[in-house]
């Protein structure tokens, strides 16, 4: 029997088409991703099954890491910058530090705030590389005869009002944190009339079973 | 197979025997670029942040010294929380008694609070029902956030922020120093 000759056809597959799909989807996840920031002061936050996600315009944000050291920083916009700035200059004036134009220029570009009043000037002097949450002593709120997080709050409070806006109070703090320092920080709070902050936490799923679980929350957008 | 035209510039005529100069096939392998492409792809999959933080809200009443302004609870349907150290978790029923007879008040840890709680509302009026939690100072911010979010997963929504007395320090120091001799 005949066999009839079967054409030999190339393996070689047009490799274009797969190309453009590769370069599509790459220029898709390089737009749409979002590198965390590298944090200056490295807090492990504790899980909640709280669903909504933190705010990032008019932040107001305390840190309170592992050593119990407090540190103050805002949002990174321009905006909220600008806000930090006025938020500095008001503590210069109301605390007569005598912070020249180029130290709350410094200021305001450091990550955060981590210094006492007096130590504002040397903070400043610093690079942000040398500001880590290791290295500087943080606000003082240990103690709750010297808690200068009210003065800061009482800044933050004045500066928003002026601009008739609320600020988004954020609490990040780390697992082992002790619960003195914490709340010496609801103190500075509460005496600025900050009734309503958020405390910054990892997503956990709701326990099966449990009373959230079976009336989940109505999304509000 | 290719061939160099060694002849000269001198001749121009194209009769049968002169070959045409091969043309190259623009054609390149695209394959090492589509393996470059999805290279990149799967690292930025994978540095993708997935989950971002959330934020758990929390009101705080205002402080105030006027005993009108203040909250008032009823004793038979408050049950408070205390938060030691080393993640130990202890409740009362109501008012804290501490005669002779034995206390009401019972050690617990961070499992079983869910069920003291659950148990406690379906037990008391919803009118009434009162959850105090007092963190001790030997307790952290974790300890804090999970007691919080005990309120929210069983949708408690009357709960309040205390002080730890003295008495109850001392119930919380007597017990812990009877769990450690164990």
């Amino acid at each position: 029997m005949a066999r009839p000759k079967i054409p030999r056809k190339s393996t070689s597959v047009d490799m274009t088409a797969m190309c453009d799909v590769a370069f599509l989807l790459l220029s898709f996840f390089i737009l749409t991703t979002k590198f965390k920031p590298s944090e200056a002061v490295p807090v492990n936050t504790p899980t909640s099954v709280a669903s909504k996600i933190a705010p990032d315009k008019d932040v107001v944000m305390i840190s309170l890491n592992n050593q119990g050291k407090v540190f103050l920083s805002t949002g990174d916009g321009t905006a909220d910058k600008d806000t930090k700035e006025q938020i500095i200059r008001e503590i210069n004036t109301t605390k007569n530090l005598g912070l020249s134009n180029a130290e709350i220029g410094a200021l305001k570009a450091a990550p955060f705030i981590g210094v006492s009043f007096a130590q504002l000037k040397q903070q400043a002097a610093l690079t942000t590389s040398q500001m880590t949450g290791a290295t500087l002593p943080g606000i003082p709120a240990q103690d709750t005869a010297n808690n200068e997080l009210i003065d800061w709050m009482r800044a933050v409070n004045t500066v928003y009002t002026g601009m008739d806006r609320i600020p988004n109070i954020l609490m990040k703090g780390d697992n082992v944190a002790k619960y003195p320092v914490f709340k010496n920080i609801i103190t500075a709070f509460k005496k600025n009339d900050f009734s309503k902050f958020q405390m910054v936490t990892n997503p956990e799923s709701v326990p099966v079973g449990s009373e959230l679980w079976k009336n989940p929350p109505k999304k509000v957008d | 197979m290719a061939e160099m035209d060694t002849s000269g510039g001198g001749h121009h005529k194209k009769g049968p025997g002169v070959k045409k100069a091969k043309k190259n096939s623009t054609r390149v392998d695209l394959t090492p670029m589509v393996d470059l492409g999805f290279l990149l792809i799967t690292f930025f999959i994978f540095t993708t942040t997935m989950s971002q933080p959330t934020a758990f809200k929390l009101v705080l009443p205002k402080d105030t010294d006027k005993p009108e302004e203040q909250t008032k609870i009823k004793q038979s349907g408050a049950l408070t929380i205390l938060l030691g150290k080393d993640n130990n978790v202890f409740y009362y029923e109501g008012a804290l008694v501490a005669d002779a007879s034995g206390t009401n008040f019972k050690a617990s840890n961070f499992k079983d609070i869910r069920d003291v709680i659950i148990h406690k509302k379906q037990t008391t009026d919803t009118a009434d029902f009162f959850i105090v939690v007092k963190p001790g100072n030997e307790s952290t911010y974790k300890n804090f956030v999970d007691i919080f979010d005990e309120m929210n997963i069983n949708l408690i929504s009357r709960y309040a922020l205390d002080n730890v007395t003295s008495d109850e320090e001392q119930l919380i120091e007597r017990t812990e120093a009877a769990q450690g001799g164990k």
